[in-house]
This record gives C-alpha cells, sequence and structure tokens, in this order.
C-alpha cells in the first residue's frame, strides 16, 4: 500500500507538470563538457517545447551518435562555428546516417559546425519553414570519397532558407536541397565538394550571390526519374561566383554525381524553367555552363529528361572550356583548337543563349543516342523569345526575421 | 544460457495467459497521462518489476521480426478493461486508447538472460508514445533514456559468432524514425499479416482483446522457414518488417523513392529492380543499381545491409551487427532473379 501512494504521488508530480500548460519560452543550455554531453544534448532537444531555445555551448562536442529535434519552432544556436564557437565533431560517429536530423516545421538552426560525420551533415525532412543560418558542415581533412553524401540537406520540405552557410568536403552535394517548394540558397560558400550547390526535383528556388569554387561542379540544378517529386521547374541561378571548379570527381560511383565533369561551373539537367544570369564564371576548365538531357535508360512514363526553357544572359565568362573532362572531350577541344566554348549544350530540348560567347551543341536531340555519336559544332542560341522572367521568391517574413 | 532465456519467454507468455484480466499492479493512469516516468515500475506492467512476470496481457511474436542485433524480443500487449482492438480491413490492428505494447530486448548470454532494455509503445489520447526503458544493473527496474544510450556488450549469435558491440538503446526520436507514418508514431510489427497471437491465448481472452479475433490470420510467410514459402516471398517478408516501415511513402525515407512493402509491386523499379542511387552517398558501394537481377555482388541494396559503416548501413538505426541469415535470404532471391537485358 505504501508502494502504491508513493507511486501515486510520484504521478502526481508528472500530472501537475504537464498541467501547468504550455510554459514560456526558455532557454536550454547545453554544455560540452557534461559528462554524457551526446545523452544529455539528444534529452534537451527531445524535451524542447515549441518556442524554446536549445544553447549549444562553446567548445568541442565529441559525439558518437546522430541528433536529431522532432519538436517544432525550436531555435538551435551555438556560440560559433570557428574557434571558440560550438563545434560538434563526429569523427567518433557510430550510428545514424547523419549529424543532426530534423523532421518538425518551423526550426532555425545558427552558429554552429557539424564536423565529419559518417554520412551526411545535417538533413531535415519533411521540415517545413526551416532556415540554416551561420553554419559550418565540414570534413575537414578535404576532399575524399569517404566523406559523408551530402553537407546540408533539406528534403521535402516547403520553404527553406538557406544563408551564410559554408560546406566542404561533402562527397556528394555541399549544399543539397531535394523534392521542395520554394526555396532560397544565398550567402553561402560550398568549396571542395563534388557538387557545390545542387536543386534536385525542386521547385521554385532562387539560388544567388554564392560562392561555388573549387568543387568538381558549381552549382547544379537537376531532375531525376522514380521519385516521388519531379518535374522540377522555375530555378534562378544569379548573382554567384563560380570559379575554379577543378576538384576531380570524388563521387562513389553509382551516384547521379558521380558523372559530372570536372571543371564544371553551372550544370542543368533535364529541368524547365530555369534562368542563368549576373553570374561570374571563371576557370572552369570543362564549361562555365553546361545544358543536358538525362541520359540514362529509366522506366519511369511520367518522367520528362529534356531541359526545357533555360535561359542564360548577363554573365560574365573568365577562362573556360581549356580541359573538357567529359568521354571525347580532349578530342573536341583539339578540333576546336584548344578550349571549347564555355556554354555545352548536349542537343537535347530548348535553351537560350543571350551571353556573347561561344556555345558548342553535341548535337543529340534524342536522350537514347549515346554520347559517342556526338557530332559537335557551335550553334547560336540566341534566337527566339525568352519565357517571361521569373518572380523573386518570397518566404514568410517570420523566416527572413530569423535572420535579421 | 540460451534454454534459460527461452524459458524465460515461455514463462512471460504463460503469465500472459494466467493473468487475462489486469491486475490492480497495472498503473493506467499513469498509462492514459501525459506523463514520461522516469521509472518503468510506475506503470505497474510486471509483477514485483520482474521482467518475467507482467501483471497484466498478453504475448504475441511475429512472422517476421525488425532484426535488432540478434536480441531475443519478448512482446505483449496490455489493453484496458472494457475495450478491444479493431482488426481493420486492410489488416492494420487498431488498439484503443490505453493500449500499451511492451517489448524487452536482450541476450540469453548477457545479464544471465535479463532483459537489457524494456520499449513501451503506448497509445495515447493524442496518438502513439515510443518510450525507451534501460534496466538497472541490480535488475530491479529500469530508468527512462529519452536520449537513448550506448550499452556495451559481448554476445554469440546462432552461428556461433561473438559480437562485442556498443548496442544502441534509440532514443525516443529515433523510435519514432522507424514508427513513422506520414508524421505519426504506428506500430510496425502488429499487422495481422504479420501477428501471431500466443497461441496459448484462451478464446475467453481473445475475445476480449480482439473484436474479430477468427481475423488473426498471419499471411506473410516465416522468413526463415523454407517450408512456409519460396525464396522470393521471405525475402519480400523480410523487407516489409526491416525496411519498409521506412521504404514506404509515407515513411522516413518516402523521399528515396524505393519501397519495400509486402504490397509494394516487386518487380518494378521502386522495388529496386534497377534503380539507380538517389541520395545513398557512399551507400552506392560504387554500383550502379539497388537491385542488379541476378547480380547480388553489384546490388546496393546487399552492400547496406552488410555493412556496419554509419554512411552505409541500412537500416540507418537500430543495427551495430551485419544479420547474416538476412542478407543470405536476400542474396539467395536476388541471385535467383533473371538477369536484365543489357
Amino acid at each position: 500500500m505504501r508502494f502504491q501512494g508513493l507511486r501515486h504521488a510520484a504521478m502526481l508530480g508528472f500530472v501537475a507538470a504537464f498541467a501547468a500548460g504550455p510554459a514560456a519560452a526558455k532557454t536550454i543550455s547545453v554544455s560540452a563538457t557534461t559528462p554524457d554531453a551526446n545523452e544529455k544534448l539528444q534529452e534537451a532537444l527531445i524535451l524542447a517545447e515549441p518556442g524554446d531555445v536549445v544553447e549549444l555551448g562553446a567548445g568541442v562536442w565529441k559525439l558518437t551518435d546522430g541528433l536529431s529535434l522532432d519538436v517544432a519552432n525550436v531555435t538551435l544556436r551555438g556560440a560559433g562555428t570557428g574557434e571558440g564557437g560550438s563545434i560538434l565533431d563526429f569523427a567518433g560517429q557510430q550510428g545514424a546516417g547523419e549529424g543532426l536530423l530534423v523532421t518538425s516545421d518551423d526550426v532555425f538552426l545558427t552558429e554552429f559546425a557539424v564536423l565529419n560525420t559518417k554520412g551526411d551533415g545535417i538533413k531535415s525532412k519533411g521540415a517545413d519553414r526551416i532556415v540554416y543560418h551561420k553554419l559550418r558542415v565540414e570534413w575537414t581533412a578535404g576532399p575524399r570519397a569517404t566523406n559523408g553524401a551530402y553537407g546540408i540537406y533539406p528534403v521535402e520540405s516547403s520553404d527553406v532558407l538557406i544563408d551564410s552557410v559554408y560546406v566542404r568536403g561533402a562527397s556528394d552535394a555541399g549544399i543539397y536541397v531535394g523534392q521542395s517548394k520554394n526555396i532560397v540558397v544565398r550567402e553561402s560558400i560550398a568549396t571542395e565538394n563534388v557538387a557545390g550547390i545542387e536543386i534536385e526535383n525542386s521547385y521554385d528556388a532562387d539560388v544567388h550571390d554564392n560562392v561555388a569554387n573549387r568543387n568538381t561542379g558549381g552549382i547544379l540544378v537537376f531532375d531525376l526519374p522514380s521519385l516521388p517529386m519531379q518535374g522540377g521547374h522555375n530555378v534562378r541561378v544569379f548573382s554567384n561566383v563560380v570559379s575554379d571548379n577543378s576538384v576531380p570527381n570524388f563521387a562513389p560511383k553509382g551516384n547521379i554525381v558521380a558523372s559530372v565533369p570536372t571543371g564544371t561551373g553551372v550544370l542543368i539537367m533535364a529541368n524547365r524553367n530555369v534562368e542563368i544570369f549576373d553570374n561570374v564564371f571563371d576557370q572552369n576548365g570543362t564549361a562555365n555552363v553546361m545544358i543536358v538531357g538525362y541520359r540514362y535508360e529509366h522506366k519511369d512514363p511520367k518522367y520528362q529528361p529534356l531541359p526545357r526553357a533555360i535561359v542564360v544572359r548577363g554573365n560574365q565568362h573568365g577562362k573556360a572550356g581549356y580541359a573538357p573532362a567529359f568521354p571525347g572531350g580532349a578530342e573536341i577541344a583539339a578540333a576546336f583548337g584548344g578550349t571549347i566554348p564555355p556554354v555545352l549544350w548536349d542537343g537535347a530540348g530548348d535553351a537560350i543563349i543571350l551571353d556573347k560567347v561561344g556555345v558548342l551543341s553535341l548535337n543529340l536531340p534524342d536522350v537514347a543516342t549515346p554520347q559517342s555519336q556526338a557530332k559537335p559544332s557551335p550553334a547560336d542560341l540566341s534566337k527566339g523569345t525568352p519565357p517571361a522572367a521569373l518572380p523573386t521568391i518570397k518566404l514568410p517574413e517570420a523566416m527572413e526575421a530569423k535572420v535579421r | 544460457m540460451r534454454r534459460a532465456f527461452a524459458a524465460l519467454a515461455a514463462a512471460l507468455l504463460c503469465a500472459g495467459v494466467a493473468v487475462a484480466v489486469p491486475l490492480a499492479g497495472v498503473s493506467q493512469e499513469v498509462i492514459d497521462s501525459d506523463a514520461m516516468p522516469p521509472k518503468l515500475s510506475a506503470f505497474g506492467l510486471f509483477r514485483g518489476n520482474d521482467p518475467k512476470m507482467p501483471s497484466t496481457g498478453v504475448g504475441y511474436t511475429l512472422r517476421a521480426p525488425l532484426f535488432s542485433d540478434y536480441t531475443d524480443k519478448y512482446r505483449f500487449i496490455s489493453i484496458p478493461m472494457g475495450k478491444n482492438a479493431k482488426i481493420l480491413a486492410d489488416g492494420v490492428i487498431d488498439f484503443p486508447v490505453g493500449t500499451v505494447l511492451v517489448k524487452s530486448f536482450g541476450w540469453s548470454d548477457v545479464n544471465d538472460g535479463r532483459p537489457v532494455e524494456t520499449r513501451l509503445l503506448i497509445r495515447r489520447a493524442g496518438g502513439w508514445t515510443a518510450l525507451p526503458y534501460i534496466w538497472d544493473a541490480d535488475g530491479k527496474d529500469a530508468t527512462l533514456a529519452l536520449g537513448g544510450r550506448r550499452v556495451p556488450v559481448s554476445f554469440k549469435s546462432p552461428d556461433g559468432e561473438t559480437h562485442s558491440i556498443r548496442y544502441a538503446v534509440p532514443n525516443k526520436n529515433q523510435c519514432k524514425e522507424c514508427h513513422s507514418l506520414n508524421g505519426e508514431i504506428v506500430p510496425i510489427g502488429p499487422k495481422v499479416r504479420n501477428f501471431i497471437l500466443d497461441p496459448a491465448a484462451s478464446s475467453q481472452l481473445r475475445g476480449l482483446y480482439f473484436d474479430n479475433p477468427a481475423a488473426l490470420k498471419p499471411t506473410m510467410p516465416q522468413w526463415d522457414d523454407p517450408k512456409s514459402g519460396s525464396v522470393a516471398d521471405r525475402a519480400r517478408a523480410y523487407l516489409d518488417v526491416n525496411c519498409a516501415h521506412c521504404h514506404n511513402p509515407g515513411g522516413s525515407a518516402s523521399n528515396s523513392g524505393l519501397f519495400l512493402r509486402w504490397t509494394d509491386d516487386p518487380t518494378g523499379v521502386n522495388f529496386g529492380l534497377g534503380k539507380r542511387p538517389t541520395a545513398a552517398g557512399r551507400g552506392s558501394g560504387g554500383m550502379d543499381f539497388a537491385i542488379a537481377p541476378g547480380d547480388p555482388d553489384h546490388s546496393f541494396l546487399i552492400y547496406r545491409l552488410e555493412s556496419t559503416d554509419p554512411g552505409i548501413a541500412m537500416p540507418e538505426v537500430g543495427r551495430s551487427t551485419v544479420h547474416k541469415e538476412g542478407a543470405a535470404l536476400l542474396r539467395q532471391w536476388i541471385a535467383e532473379m533473371p538477369k536484365a537485358s543489357h
């Protein structure tokens, strides 16, 4: 009886705690030096309530297991991404496919670093209105095939803001947005990844004022078959610096980015209504801009493999095309006097190129034709009327307010 | 040791049968509240907090269980008096509010066969809640581990190999990662196609617990019993339980486009045949297809099942060892497929 009574009292304690209703937003601080820091931080992320801030203490966190957040409207804030900041070090990671997984809406991630995860860095899935701000995701040994795939990886989300992040070393894409809608990627740096920034199977994206340099490919806009969301469209890539994307491709074979030629600036594969403008291109040995169809076999009757309504205008073109790294590229370059033009099109779909630079077409309008049958020739794609300009992406004001 | 653990299981099942009516010990108030009690004993689900002695409920097993590092699992269900589970037309078992699914995990050669952890899946008014408890060193009670924990253990798998691993008790969110359907927590195993109620359960108890106990007829083969189905059917049963909780259009891996439910078309690209990697990263192992028919060595589904590297391994949580027997079944299944004509 006595035991029962005690238990009852303990239970009442819990009931009282919950009966108090939603408390005012609070800050939960966790220290990097807490014993069992991994477990304590994960507990804080579980016990946080909407509106709360979970504060990551300064220092290096040695983490063995991936973290996850499933509470809406929580801020995860550290003390910075560099020395003296909040550094989540996953070099000793034993489990989970990523360093941090977010599955709730209205989350704000800011001012911390995620290093050397075994899989992806930070993933958010079905997490609407997520804001990634002032983060560093890095594989510190630089390009290696053993690095994780994606650095920052929102997927299946509406309203995504990635602002002022730094990503280095991803063996797939540094910043990867997949199967999402209404996206802004801005003022970020992607370097020494296979793909710097990639927008895949997504609708309505602005990628602007970023630096994509020293990747294999700088900025990719892809659409792939047999996925729940496809038909990628309405993507603007503008005012970026896309330079020296010269890192040899180090993606594990089989992945689509393993086919990206070293020295690619911007690459559009399939998709419709993509605008590439006001970017600064330089030192991209294969091409500054490449526009291609999806040329692999597939069995998806709904899939549209051609790039359509692609517009390229107002870009500055530095040196390009001096080391074309696709099969047959060297021979074509030799035939063209050592370099190929800075814009490369496989001849599939349609594009309007208004930049005053040369365009090389491989004249392969049918994506079923193997690339070995390319008949390269200069092309003039400046004729025709461009489609109406795409509108600027507007994110909910509450998201913009978080980064002001 | 293994026999001792089997005896524990038998005791647990018998105990379930013996107590058709919940004993006074069960704290339905705690079950029905929003509480996350720090100690498992607060639920009163065991007599004297002895994991061998449920104070209520009925035991069950599964035709194909989720592999969890070769743990033996002891499962029972507690349904409050006066309520029952409805068996829906699509084979889903709809448990009433107040239900607790109790699953204890252990090895016969660890802790003298006592479980390492007990996970509760509780149907509360607001939906299912998952709570992980780790048994204390003295074995007298178990403590809530919301943040999960790694527990060093050493055990022998059925082939006699010794494994020393840091076994991962999942955190509360990881429970949901697997038990998630369209963002809500749901049970994985207890579906009619996979569910075996303790055969010793009396018809009276069956009638108390289920609206239509006659409908409890599992249709999936037993994954490791060749007499119960073809290699392909047993492989599909294995995939259904071990993969499809995430790999379905409403699950945690919806974006992969790889859907492995018992009900999915097993010949289609979305079942992995000729499917190129989507977001696999290192998980592709340098291979082009999840399943290359006729060629398990070039099927990265196998590569991921046979890895324990967190950047490669599937499932992503709940496994620190390779399930050799499961992988062997899937290898055989893929090897027996006609090779693709290219």
